[in-house]
């Protein structure tokens, strides 16, 4: 469930990054100031326990598999929402750092999908009005799993949105969210029944701890009014950057264009039009959503348009040819780049030994 | 418990590699996570069907890996642990891209050039990453994200987790060890165990947090943790920075192996 680098484009993953701090940044200004500084060991040392906690595998009853904690819905449970979303992000940002599972550019919408949705939606909007009416086993199991449900549900839905908004994958919507959803059904489900077996277990045992977490003694509570405005704006802002997104995406005119045109290479008109389509080909950093003509052409010698312009000796034919070779050479060099400094460097050291 | 076991291993096997003293692991730490963003944001914004453009940003992790005489095994073998996700999610683009391009004679289809495209990337960027900690280590990357204004409450929270990590795996480990002893021929833990395992190491946890911050207090602690002086940057620092954002811009505005290509088949005709 962890997005990938390689996923996402820079302008979505910019997008979550910025939603991803403002959410950290309002978090941190509501744990109470006084309360902080304890706070903060405890903050940590569940981070560690839930990273470590996540590596334990649930036998699922009668499959014969296993499933194992996600952690953002307990943390929620036993911190609050903004401790826990903070806690979330600190796990989630080692586990990209030390264990490749998500990526930097990535961990904003990683955050997001698995913090923000668990410890902002699911805790106060399904999880806590269950238990508002008092805590017994069955609310208990009724409103881990409900919340644990639809905060997966969400996740798993913000992966879809943000890994096509990226485009960087050819799967249609409906067949990405056919496939996606129920498998986060099922993780769901087993998230839900771990978290309702640890949360019946820690009442019984030493319900002050949930207790304090609820009321908001503990990490201060979030007040619903406030919640929903913020979603009401969030939705705003991600319905303006998304329909951007979504105009600017050519997709469809890519494919009309490679249609129309076929394989002969489009021309640009002379004059301005044609410095600025130069210029924009060669600053874009969006070149999937830009109006960049050569792209639409095959794939390799996609650059002919490129070099053409370019004072390059014209095989038009052979460039295909030529992209391979040069593929080859670069390879080749950067091997070359790589042993000569690393025998130059224990030369060196066995100089100096 | 073999994953817990690597897992742990990995984090060690890291943190050795941090504690190196090369070049490149006394460039400052704010310096080669920024430049560590920078080579991520364009490598991702390469267009879907790049392959050719974006081999010579395969210079930046080779040239780190050798300046910083980091094994190459274990950094290739979490590269491509890391690679499942990506590869289920684009294994599916040659099934829905079947339009054919020819490349060098060889008929292709143009989904498979973006799985391979998307392949690459992934290598790429996992790599950055890995390779940002290998050089650079938490506590200094930690005093890079105070430099940037990152709030001190964050930062803290992300070191002490760090540093409990090793301490709850271990712990971990041992429940699973006890457990595994007394349930032998079982894959994970039954269902009648999972609130009282995972329970008991909560009310631990707490224990264990309130242990810490008494000791925190007792040793001084008033909300700050000192990572030791962090030293200013130098010239040598910002010409490491400036040369790869240099030589990343070149490759993503030039297709470098296209040129090289076109000047070789220039040459022979």
């Amino acid at each position: 469930m962890h997005m990938a680098d390689a996923l996402i484009s820079p302008a979505v993953g910019g997008t979550m990054w910025a939603a991803t701090a403002g959410v950290a940044a309002y978090s941190i200004k509501k744990l109470p100031r006084e309360l902080d500084e304890k706070k903060i060991p405890l903050m940590g040392v569940m981070g560690a326990f839930v990273f470590a906690a996540q590596m334990i595998n649930f036998t699922i009853p009668g499959t014969g598999s296993s499933g194992h904690l996600g952690g953002g819905l307990l943390l929620a449970i036993l911190l609050g929402p903004y401790a826990g979303f903070l806690t979330m992000a600190s796990i989630l940002t080692i586990q990209a750092l030390f264990f490749a599972d998500g990526g930097l550019l990535a961990l904003g919408c990683n955050i997001f999908n698995l913090g923000f949705f668990t410890c902002f939606i699911a805790y106060p909007l399904i999880y806590k009005p269950i238990m508002a009416k008092g805590y017994n086993p069955k609310r208990i199991w009724g409103a881990s799993m409900l919340a644990a449900i639809v905060g997966l549900q969400l996740g798993a839905f913000g992966v879809v949105l943000e890994t096509l908004f990226s485009g960087k994958t050819e799967l249609p919507f409906g067949t990405f969210v056919a496939l996606m959803q129920p498998i986060h059904l099922a993780i769901g489900i087993v998230e839900g029944l771990v978290v309702a077996a640890i949360v019946s277990f820690v009442w019984k045992e030493q319900p002050e701890i949930i207790k304090k977490a609820t009321s908001g003694e503990a990490m201060g509570s979030i007040p619903i009014k406030k919640v929903l405005t913020g979603l009401a704006l969030a939705a705003m802002f991600a319905g303006g950057v998304f329909s951007w997104f979504a105009s600017a995406n050519p997709d469809g005119l890519e494919w009309s264009m490679l249609k129309t045109a076929g394989v002969e290479e489009l021309k640009a008109p002379d004059g301005i039009h044609r410095t600025l389509s130069k210029i924009q080909s060669k600053i874009a950093f969006l070149p999937d959503y830009s109006f960049k003509a050569p792209e639409t052409e095959s794939a390799v010698s996609a650059e002919k348009g490129k070099e053409g312009e370019a004072a390059w000796p014209a095989v038009s034919g052979g460039t295909s040819v030529s992209g391979l070779i040069g593929a080859g050479l670069t390879l080749a060099l950067t091997a070359i780049i790589g042993f000569a400094i690393g025998s130059l460097k224990k030369k060196k050291s066995d100089l100096s030994a | 418990m073999s994953n817990i076991m690597n897992s742990m291993f990995d984090m060690r096997l890291l943190d050795d590699l941090a504690r190196k003293e090369t070049a490149v692991h006394r460039m400052h730490p704010l310096v080669k996570f920024l430049t560590t963003f920078v080579y991520l944001i364009v490598v991702v914004s390469f267009g879907r069907y790049e392959i050719t453009g974006l081999l010579p940003m395969l210079v930046y992790p080779v040239l780190v890996l050798t300046l910083a005489e980091l094994p190459i095994r274990p950094i290739l073998n979490r590269m491509l642990l890391a690679a499942p996700f990506v590869i289920g999610i684009g294994i599916l683009n040659p099934v829905f891209d079947h339009q054919v391009v020819m490349v060098g004679g060889l008929a292709i289809s143009r989904g498979w050039i973006t799985f391979f495209s998307l392949f690459l990337k992934s290598l790429l960027t996992v790599c950055a990453a890995l390779l940002l900690i290998a050089t650079t280590g938490m506590d200094k990357l930690a005093s890079a994200l105070r430099m940037l204004s990152i709030p001190r409450l964050f930062v803290l929270q992300l070191l002490l987790t760090y540093r409990y990590i090793s301490v709850f795996m271990e712990e971990v480990s041992q429940i699973l060890m006890a457990y595994s002893l007394r349930a032998p021929q079982q894959k994970g833990i039954h269902r009648s165990a999972w609130g009282s395992l995972t329970g008991q190491l909560i009310l631990r946890t707490f224990e264990k947090a309130q242990r810490v911050y008494l000791a925190m207090c007792l040793r001084g602690f008033t909300g700050e943790y000192n990572t030791g002086a962090s030293k200013s940057i130098t010239a040598m620092d910002l010409a490491y920075m400036a040369g790869w954002c240099l030589f990343f811009a070149l490759t993503r505005i030039y297709d470098i192996p296209m040129l090289i290509g076109l000047l070789l088949t220039g040459v022979v005709q």
